[in-house]
């Protein structure tokens, strides 16, 4: 029994520090987010070995159901952007301080291997009550003595998601209303960045196609919304004639074509 | 249950925090600077869960434990976020390209 113990706490723990070196030393994002994968799993051994069955089981919903998923996602969103190249400009403070920190774990474990008390060392450990991390039992400590916690963090996991749908929409305007948005940078996403997706999509539709209707419609994309004179003339030329507008929208599209090339 | 020692699953837990920690320092990429904060939680919630082993009278390391892996999970989401905004912004997830507010 001992010894499978001690086989089973060597796998978890093979597990849990090759996942952490894979995830922190792979190139590619998509392969760091297994190595977290394979971490998690490994911890998952651990908390079954300390009898924590309850936290075993969150771990495997929380961390690998949701949180790798989350990562993958973003990965698989952002493409081959997601791998970025290694920086030279700083690279020497950073690899500096991380062997310091490094050195200075090593020396902590070292430290605490020789002042470890019997009590963390013995093999003799308390017996564990009946039902000792199960459901029922972390369950009744979480709603009695921990409720307030437990429930201000669902007011923080609430927060959490509404801030993160806030943050990832980005400021784009809001199609529902019709014509809300004042500032002509918020109206027309393509002045607002040079991104090159945002880019290619102005040149999609503002292609200089020669043709009168299609190059009026472009302009009235480009037009903000509200009538004022000034802020009009500086954003983009108001419709007058159709040969201007013709060909302010195929300045805008020329203007975007240097944002293609990377 | 087990019989192991402790100090094995705190040299793990201490190990796991290490590389996560030297993770954030050295890489640059966004992503995997998230998933590095990730491992260091995880190597906190390693230690919480050994130290409560022995002392099985309550569940005070478990439920820590457990309101971290909930935070955890509210991080990743708003990070995840962020990240897609500043890639939004520059085309780029590398956290050297964050200069906004050096200029």
């Amino acid at each position: 029994m001992k010894s499978f113990e001690a086989l089973f706490f060597a796998l978890s723990a093979l597990l849990t520090v090759g996942g952490a070196v894979a995830t922190i030393g792979s190139r590619r994002p998509i392969r760091s987010a297994m190595g977290l994968l394979v971490t998690i799993l490994g911890i998952c051994g651990c908390y079954l070995l300390l009898g924590a069955e309850l936290l075993a089981t969150v771990q495997l919903i929380v961390y690998a159901g949701a949180v790798v998923v989350l990562f993958i996602f973003v990965v698989m969103l952002l493409g081959p952007a997601a791998v970025s190249g290694t920086d030279k400009a700083s690279a020497i403070p950073r690899y500096v301080g991380a062997t310091v920190f490094g050195v200075g774990a090593l020396g902590a474990g070292v430290l605490m291997r020789q002042l470890a008390s019997e009590r963390l060392t013995s093999t003799k450990l308390v017996k564990l009550p009946d039902g000792f991390g199960g459901i029922e039992a972390v369950g009744r400590e979480l709603f009695t003595t921990y409720v307030i916690p437990f429930e201000l963090t669902g007011a923080l996991l609430l927060v959490a998601v509404v801030g993160a749908m806030a943050v990832a929409r980005g400021k784009q305007a809001d199609p529902t209303r019709p014509n809300a948005p004042v500032n002509p940078h918020l109206a027309d996403p393509h002045l607002a960045d040079s991104d090159p997706s945002d880019a290619q999509s102005a040149i999609n539709v503002k292609a200089p196609t020669g043709e009168p209707s299609s190059a009026a419609t472009a302009a009235n994309a480009a037009k903000p919304p509200t009538g004022e004179p000034s802020s009009a003339a500086t954003a983009a030329k108001p419709p007058t004639g159709e040969p201007i507008s013709a060909a302010s929208a195929a300045n805008a599209a020329n203007a975007a074509k240097p944002g293609d090339g990377h | 249950m087990t019989q192991l020692p402790l100090h094995y699953f705190l040299a793990l837990a201490a190990l796991l925090f290490a590389t996560g920690a030297v993770g954030f320092l050295i890489r640059r990429n966004l992503l995997v600077m998230l998933m590095s904060i990730e491992l260091m939680l995880n190597g906190v919630n390693l230690t919480l869960v050994a130290f409560n082993r022995i002392r099985p009278a309550n569940h005070a390391g478990h439920i820590f434990t457990f309101f971290i892996i909930a935070i955890a999970a509210a991080e990743a989401a708003v990070g995840l976020a962020l990240v897609l905004a500043f890639f939004r912004l520059r085309g780029s997830v590398r956290a050297d390209e964050a200069t906004l507010l050096k200029h």
